[in-house]
């Protein structure tokens, strides 16, 4: 492990943000911090970069104990959340600030900021000011002024944060490529579990100062830990009893739980109807066109769902009624999630399978 | 601020701004233009050669050069004190922060003659500081370090009033990014905040040696009034006039007049300069 946290905890006064904060990754690893808003991501970025102690617990850089550590000598290069520029210094001496401060020969910074501004693709905006910088541009210089003195660890907070859905989906990628090109060890802070998704090689998802669950992207997906995941990642839908649903009558009654699109079948008329035992009429009461498919929203006995609806098909209007099967959900018990099949199709593992 | 009265109502008739802008000149005429002009008159109304005389004389150098004392030392003690206590307040928390930034402002809330009153208490001889300075030979009271003692006293609150809020808009990541690539405190002040703070700072100097310059009743307290050795230039304006030196009193206000006029103008150049940086560079 690269880096590794160890029972971190941190309050604010009497607000706990962080509790019993434990995680490593590896050498080389591109990680993500995901987690709802207030749930402590930043304060987990500062204080890995020794910007906030912890009141308890240890942190661990390359094997080194670094809590009482200085910020500056544990080699960790920070891209704040509004990127934090110094505003009255010009881009090349935005990047240059970190060798400058280490003293280095000016003909070796000269060649490094170059060679950052070549890699950030800005080589004729080394003279201007931050203020005359768009957003993406502004977020690749921090970048650069964080990779300068060449650190073992980069920390991201929220990267993407301030910059325009568009640019914004560009720019993840290059910083994607970017990261692994050079294969260094960095943490990026997001609330968005798309780019979580899309960018990270590893997730970490936080919740309430907690850390509910570690994973590369589709292990998180399909083996959600908590019910908390279950619910954050995918677009699940809540479900306060699974056992009204068909097919899950065996379940125990008030069992909350999670049903996500792929795992419901809308059957589109002319259908062959499989298990005519378990399908049920749900109403649509809203129809989103998302690009490879339809978005379907259902009510379910009360229960609103969401669903998936191939482009092939004739689709259903507002008001009709469809035939739903739900051959799949979460099941919440203790805090812990487990994957229920619908009793029909466990009955008759022939025919047919539903993968997703 | 709008200015130019561009976001005034559309249709709104125009003798409302025109009343105003009636009465303030006329405010302006009566209460500032008229009396810079008497006073200016009356300097120069028996001749140069008069005017010359009296702000030459030995007294009037005397004090010029007392005035010129507590005002640089008061600008660049408050300085020093303006920019420490604004760093603390905007960078720290820490107890007692509540009761510093009041205290900063006592200086304001206080009347001079009363902080003169308070260094009269504290180092004169009803203090009981007053053997121990004395058995050292140092005098306070009536002497030079009173006066500048007292002409720093009211102009505490400048530095750190002016700094204070342009700190807290700016906030601090600038700074925590520079101390995470190791930068230390000298450089970080010197290279990140001060930029930020400069306009602010030598806005805030330049309304504290206005001031400095023109205090009379703090001063005016602790002075003694001792020709050639306590009196600053108001004081001996005061003298002279109490003693219908008319003329001669005029003249050397016109000393300070003029002081105003260029500390005036730098002031404006300063804000021009500012607010031409601002829009250029810093959002
Ligand atoms: N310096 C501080 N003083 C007091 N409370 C703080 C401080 N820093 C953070 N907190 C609190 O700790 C909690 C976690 O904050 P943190 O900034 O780590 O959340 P986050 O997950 O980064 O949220 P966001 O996505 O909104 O940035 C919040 O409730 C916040 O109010
Ligand atoms: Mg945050």
């Amino acid at each position: 492990m690269y880096i590794e946290l160890r029972d971190i905890n941190k309050s604010f006064g009497d607000f706990q943000a962080s509790r019993s904060v434990s995680f490593g990754i590896a050498r080389g690893t591109l990680a993500a911090l995901l987690g709802p808003s207030g749930s402590g991501k930043t304060t987990i970025l500062r204080m890995i970069a020794g910007l906030e102690t912890p009141d308890s617990g240890d942190i661990f850089i390359n094997a080194r104990r670094v809590n009482d550590l200085a910020p500056s000598v544990r080699g960790i290069g920070f891209v704040f959340q509004n990127y934090a520029l110094f505003r009255y210094m010009t881009v090349f001496d935005n990047i240059a600030f970190g060798l400058r401060v280490k003293k280095e020969k000016a003909a070796a910074i000269r060649a490094r900021v170059e060679e950052l501004l070549e890699l950030i693709g800005l080589e004729d905006f080394g003279k201007r000011h931050p203020a005359q910088l768009s957003g993406g541009q502004k977020q690749r210089v921090a970048f650069a002024r964080a990779l300068a003195p060449n650190p073992g660890l980069l920390l991201l907070d929220e990267p993407f944060a301030a910059i325009d859905a568009k640019v914004r989906r560009e720019l993840r990628v290059w910083l994607r490529d970017m990261i692994r090109r050079l294969g260094i060890t960095s943490i990026f802070v997001t609330h968005d579990q798309d780019e979580a998704i899309e960018v990270a090689d590893e997730i970490i998802v936080t919740n309430k100062g907690r850390v509910e669950q570690l994973g590369a992207p589709p292990d998180l997906y399909r083996e959600p830990a908590t019910p908390f995941v279950a619910d954050f990642i995918g677009e699940s839908a809540p479900v306060e009893n699974i056992a009204a649903f068909r097919g899950f009558e065996a379940n125990v009654q008030g069992t909350p739980g999670a049903v996500r699109p792929e795992f419901l079948k809308v059957f589109a008329v002319g259908d062959v109807i499989q298990y005519p035992n378990s399908v049920e009429d749900a109403v649509v009461d809203d129809v989103a066109f998302r690009g490879a498919w339809l978005e379907l929203g259902l009510v379910l006995r009360g229960i609103r769902l969401t669903a998936r609806y191939s482009l092939e098909k004739q689709p259903p209007r507002i008001g009709d009624f469809v035939k739903v099967l739900v051959y799949r959900l979460y099941a919440f018990e203790d805090g812990k999630v487990s994957l229920r099949r619908n009793a029909e199709l466990n009955a008759s593992r022939h025919g047919y399978s539903y993968s997703i | 601020m709008s200015g130019k009265g561009k976001n005034a109502p559309r249709g709104a008739s125009l003798w409302v701004p025109r009343l105003f802008i009636g009465i303030s000149a006329l405010f302006a005429a009566v209460m500032l233009i008229l009396p810079l002009a008497v006073v200016l008159t009356e300097a120069f109304s028996s001749g140069l050669q008069v005017f010359l005389r009296a702000v030459s004389d030995i007294y009037a150098r005397k004090a010029l050069f007392l005035t010129l004392e507590a005002t640089a030392a008061s600008v660049f003690l408050n300085t020093v004190f303006g920019l420490a206590a604004a760093w603390v307040v905007t960078r720290y928390s820490f107890a007692g922060k509540g009761v510093l930034t009041t205290l900063i402002d006592i200086p304001f809330a206080v009347s001079p003659v009363i902080a003169g009153m308070i260094f009269i208490l504290t180092f004169g001889r009803l203090s009981w500081l007053h053997p121990v300075l004395e058995e050292h030979g140092i005098r306070i009271v009536f002497a030079t370090p009173g006066i500048i003692l007292a002409t720093v006293f009211v102009t505490i609150p400048f530095v750190a009033r002016e700094v204070i809020p342009v700190l807290e808009a700016r906030g601090t990541d600038e700074e925590q990014a520079a101390v995470l690539m190791g930068a230390g405190f000298f450089t970080i002040f010197r290279r990140v905040t001060f930029p930020h703070i400069r306009w602010a700072l030598l806005y805030s100097v330049i309304l504290c040696a206005a001031r400095a310059m023109g205090e009379f009743g703090a001063v005016s307290v602790v002075s003694g009034h001792l020709r050639g050795k306590t009196n600053t230039l108001p004081l001996h304006v005061e003298i002279l006039y109490s003693e219908y030196q008319f003329t001669a009193a005029f003249a050397v206000s016109s000393l300070l007049v003029a002081g105003a006029v260029i500390i005036l103008t730098a002031r404006n150049i300063v804000e021009f300069a500012a607010r031409k940086e601002d829009s250029l560079n810093v959002h």
